[in-house]
C-alpha cells in the first residue's frame, strides 16, 4: 500500500496572534505546531500500512522552510519519507492554490491512498483534500471517523447530523480525517533520532498566481459589556425577548 | 485550560528543531497522561506507577545514554527540556526521572562493567526495572563523606552493613546503588538487588512534600553481593558526586517547569477573578507580582539553557550547576509561594496545582545539595577558599 499524507504547519491554537500589514498573521514569537487533524492522518497511515503488511508512507507539505519541523515530526511518528514543496509565501496561500501545488506533486507519484486532515486549524477552509481528489479524478470521502480497507475497497464511516453514514469506494481514494478516527501516537525520542536519518527532500516550488487575495484581517471586536435584565424568574420574559429579537439566537 | 508557556524573550528561538520536537511531544504527553490524575495521587501519597512503562516507551528514561545501551542518545539540553516539562506536572515525577537517569543509569554507564551495562541499562530505560541511589544517611546529608555504611571483601563477595535515609524510589527499586566505605576508607558503589538477604527498604511515610514520590530507608544487615555487583570504575566519593552533578543539572531545568506551571495557572486566574469590581489582574500590586515572576522565570530559563549548551560542549563545571540549581529552585519556590497568595483561599486546595508545587519545592530546595551548600560551592569558586567547615 502506497500512502501519501499531507501536513501543514499551523500556529498553535493557544498562541496570541497579531496581524501584520493588515492582511497576514505576524509570525514573530508565535508557536507553530503540526496541524492537529493531520496527526490523525499520519496515525491512520501508519496503522493502514501495518495492517497491509507492507507499504510506504510519504508525507508531503506545501510550506515555508520552517515546515521541516512538522515533516520531521511525522517521520518521527513513523512515516518513511518526507517531501517539502518549499515556498516562503506558502503560509499565506489559499486552499485552491495549495491544492493545485499538491496535485502536481502527487501526479508524479504512484499511490493507493491519500490521507488529509479534514481541515487546518488556521484557515479552516476544509477544501484542500476534496480539491486535490477532484483534480486527480479520484473518489474522496471527507471527515472520516472509521476506515477499513480490504482487497482494494475502502469502507469509511462518517458522522452526519443525527447518525452515521457508511461509504464504499475503490482505491485509489482520498480520505480527510476527523477526530475519533484514531488516537495519534506520541513521537518517541528514539523515533525523533531515527527521523534524522530518514529522507526529507526539499523542492523549491512555484505556486503560480494565487486564485484569491486576502484583503484584510481583523481582530474580533471587543465583546460589549453584559446587561442585567432583572432578577430571578421575573427576568425570564425579558431575557427571551432579548435573545429572540436582539441576539437572534432563539 | 491549555498550558501556555511564558516565552517573554522568545526563548523558543534558541532551540533547534530536534529540541522543539521533543519539548512539544513531552509537553503533550504530560498534559494528556500525567496531569489528569496527579492531584489525587499526591493526596493519597502514591506514585502513578502506570506512567513508568509509558515514559520508557517514549524514551524519557535515560535521555542522554547512548542508543546502543538502550537510551535515547540525545543531548543534555534535551534532557533538560524533558525535566522542565515533567516538573511542570510534579517534582515527584521529575525526581523519579532524575534518579533513574542521572543517579542510576548514568553511574552504571560511566562506572559499570560491560555486563552490568548490558544487563541493567535496557531494563532501566524501558521502565521494566526501577533504580534508586543510596548516599544520604541519618547523620550524614550535606557531608556524605562521613558515611558510616561499611563494606569489606570476603573471597569473591562483599559484605555491606549500614543504613541509608531519604532514598527516592527505595521501596520500589529493583536495583539499589548503595555507597559504602571499605576497610581502606575508600567509598565504593554496589548494585544491590531487591530481595537480597539482609536488605530491606521500608517507606518513609507522613511527608507533606513530594507526596507522589516514594521515599525510603535502606537497611543493610550483612548483605552479601558478588564482586560482579561492585561498580569497578568508581574512584571514591568523587564518583558519587559526579552523579549528583548530572541530576542537579536536570533539576535546574525542572524548577523552571514548576514555576511556569504556577505562573500559567495564576495568569488565567487573575483575569477571571473579580474583586472590588474589577479583575485581580487590573491591580498594580498584582501586576508587580506578575512582572517580578515573569522576569525571574525568563532569567532562570536562560540560565538553564546556557548551562545546557556548556554541558553539550563539554565545558560545564559543577560550580556552574550549583548556581543554576540554587537560583532556579529558590526562584521557583518563591514564585510558587507568591502565586499561592494571589489564589487566596483557593491556593490552599489541591484543585489548583500551585499549592502542590509550593510543598514539593521545599524538598527540591533541600535535596541534591541544599541551598546553603550550593552557596558555599559558589563562594569557593569565586574566592578560592572553601568554607564548609568553620
Ligand atoms: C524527599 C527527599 C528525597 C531524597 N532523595 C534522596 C536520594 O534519592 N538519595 C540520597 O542519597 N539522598 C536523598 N535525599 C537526601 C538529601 O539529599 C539530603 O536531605 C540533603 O543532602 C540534606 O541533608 P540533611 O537532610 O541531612 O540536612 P543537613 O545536612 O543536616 O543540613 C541541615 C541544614 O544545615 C545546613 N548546612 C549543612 N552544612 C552546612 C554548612 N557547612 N554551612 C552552612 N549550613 C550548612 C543545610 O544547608 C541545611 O539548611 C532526599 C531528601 C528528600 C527530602
Amino acid at each position: 500500500m502506497k500512502i501519501i499524507t499531507f501536513v501543514k504547519r499551523v500556529p498553535s491554537t493557544t498562541t496570541r496572534v497579531l496581524i501584520k500589514d493588515g492582511n497576514a498573521l505576524d509570525p514573530t514569537g508565535v508557536e507553530f505546531i503540526l496541524n492537529p487533524y493531520d496527526e490523525f492522518a499520519i496515525e491512520e497511515a501508519i496503522q493502514q500500512k501495518d495492517k497491509s503488511g507492507d507499504g510506504h508512507i510519504l508525507v508531503m507539505s506545501f510550506g515555508s522552510a520552517d515546515s521541516q519541523k512538522e515533516l520531521r515530526t511525522a517521520l518521527a511518528m513513523g512515516a518513511d519519507e518526507a517531501l517539502l514543496l518549499q515556498n516562503p509565501d506558502a503560509p499565506n496561500a489559499d486552499g485552491a492554490t495549495t491544492a493545485r501545488t499538491l496535485t502536481a506533486a502527487v501526479k508524479a507519484r504512484e499511490f493507493d491512498l491519500l490521507l488529509f486532515g479534514k481541515q487546518s486549524v488556521d484557515k479552516e477552509q476544509h477544501g484542500v483534500g476534496p480539491a486535490v481528489a477532484t483534480a486527480l479524478g479520484i473518489p474522496c470521502i471527507t471527515e472520516v471517523t472509521k476506515l477499513d480497507i480490504t482487497d482494494g475497497t475502502v469502507r469509511a464511516e462518517r458522522e452526519v447530523e443525527g447518525g452515521r453514514e457508511i461509504i464504499e469506494a475503490p482505491l485509489p481514494c482520498a480520505i480527510t480525517c476527523q477526530k475519533g478516527l484514531n488516537q495519534p501516537r506520541f513521537a518517541s525520542l528514539k523515533g525523533i533520532m531515527a527521523a534524522k536519518r530518514k529522507t526529507l527532500d526539499i523542492v523549491d516550488t512555484d505556486m503560480g498566481t494565487p486564485l484569491v487575495e486576502v484583503l484584510k484581517m481583523e481582530m474580533p471586536p471587543e465583546r460589549p459589556a453584559g446587561r442585567i435584565l432583572g432578577e430571578g424568574v421575573a427576568a425570564v420574559p425579558a431575557l427571551i425577548t432579548a435573545l429572540r429579537e436582539e441576539a437572534k439566537v432563539l | 485550560m491549555a498550558y501556555q508557556e511564558l516565552d517573554y524573550f522568545r526563548f523558543s528561538e534558541l532551540l533547534n528543531e530536534e529540541e522543539l520536537m521533543v519539548r512539544d511531544q513531552v509537553r503533550a504527553f504530560v498534559d494528556e497522561k500525567m496531569m489528569p490524575g496527579i492531584a489525587e495521587h499526591w493526596e493519597k501519597g502514591t506514585f502513578p506507577t502506570e506512567i513508568i512503562p509509558q515514559m520508557g516507551k517514549l524514551g524519557l528514561l535515560g535521555v542522554t545514554i547512548p542508543e546502543e545501551c538502550g537510551g535515547a542518545g540525545m543531548s543534555s539540553t534535551i534532557y533538560g527540556l524533558v525535566c522542565q516539562e515533567i516538573e511542570r506536572c510534579d517534582s515527584g515525577i521529575r525526581s523519579f526521572v532524575s534518579v533513574q537517569t542521572s543517579l542510576v543509569m548514568y553511574p552504571i554507564f560511566s562506572y559499570g562493567s560491560e555486563e552490568q551495562k548490558k544487563y541493567w541499562l535496557p531494563k532501566l530505560s524501558s521502565g521494566e526495572a526501577i533504580g534508586c541511589f543510596g548516599l544520604t544517611e541519618p547523620d550524614f546529608g550535606s557531608n556524605p563523606g562521613g558515611m558510616r555504611t561499611k563494606c569489606h571483601q570476603e573471597g569473591d563477595e562483599w559484605v555491606i552493613s549500614g543504613q541509608k535515609m531519604w532514598i527516592t524510589n527505595g521501596t520500589v527499586a529493583d536495583v539499589s546503588l548503595v555507597w559504602a566505605r571499605d576497610n581502606e576508607g575508600k567509598i565504593q558503589g554496589f548494585l544491590v538487588e531487591k530481595g537480597c538477604e539482609g536488605f530491606t527498604a521500608p517507606e518513609q511515610m507522613h511527608k507533606w512534600s513530594l507526596r507522589c514520590s516514594v521515599t525510603s530507608e535502606l537497611v543493610l544487615e550483612n548483605v552479601r553481593v558478588p564482586e560482579a555487583n561492585r561498580l569497578p570504575k568508581v574512584r571514591g566519593l568523587k564518583s558519587a558526586l559526579g552523579c549528583l552533578t548530572q541530576a542537579r543539572y536536570g533539576i535546574a531545568w525542572g524548577a523552571v517547569g514548576a514555576a511556569q506551571a504556577c505562573f500559567d495557572e495564576v495568569l488565567h486566574y487573575v483575569k477571571e477573578r473579580e474583586i472590588f469590581d474589577k479583575p485581580l489582574a487590573a491591580f498594580q500590586m498584582t501586576q508587580d507580582k506578575l512582572a517580578w515572576m515573569a522576569t525571574e522565570i525568563t532569567k532562570a530559563q536562560l540560565l538553564a539553557w546556557r548551562l545546557g549548551r556548556m554541558k553539550d560542549e563539554g565545558t560545564m563545571h559543577s560550580h556552574q550547576v550549583s548556581m543554576a540549581k540554587r537560583n532556579n529552585v529558590k526562584v521557583a519556590l518563591d514564585i510558587a509561594r507568591e502565586c499561592r497568595t494571589i489564589l487566596g483561599a483557593n491556593g490552599i486546595t489541591l484543585e489548583y496545582q500551585t499549592g502542590r508545587h509550593v510543598c514539593n519545592l521545599e524538598t527540591v530546595l533541600t535535596y541534591e545539595g541544599t541551598h546553603e551548600i550550593h552557596a558555599l560551592v559558589i563562594g569557593e569558586a569565586v574566592t578560592g577558599i572553601p568554607a564548609y567547615r568553620s
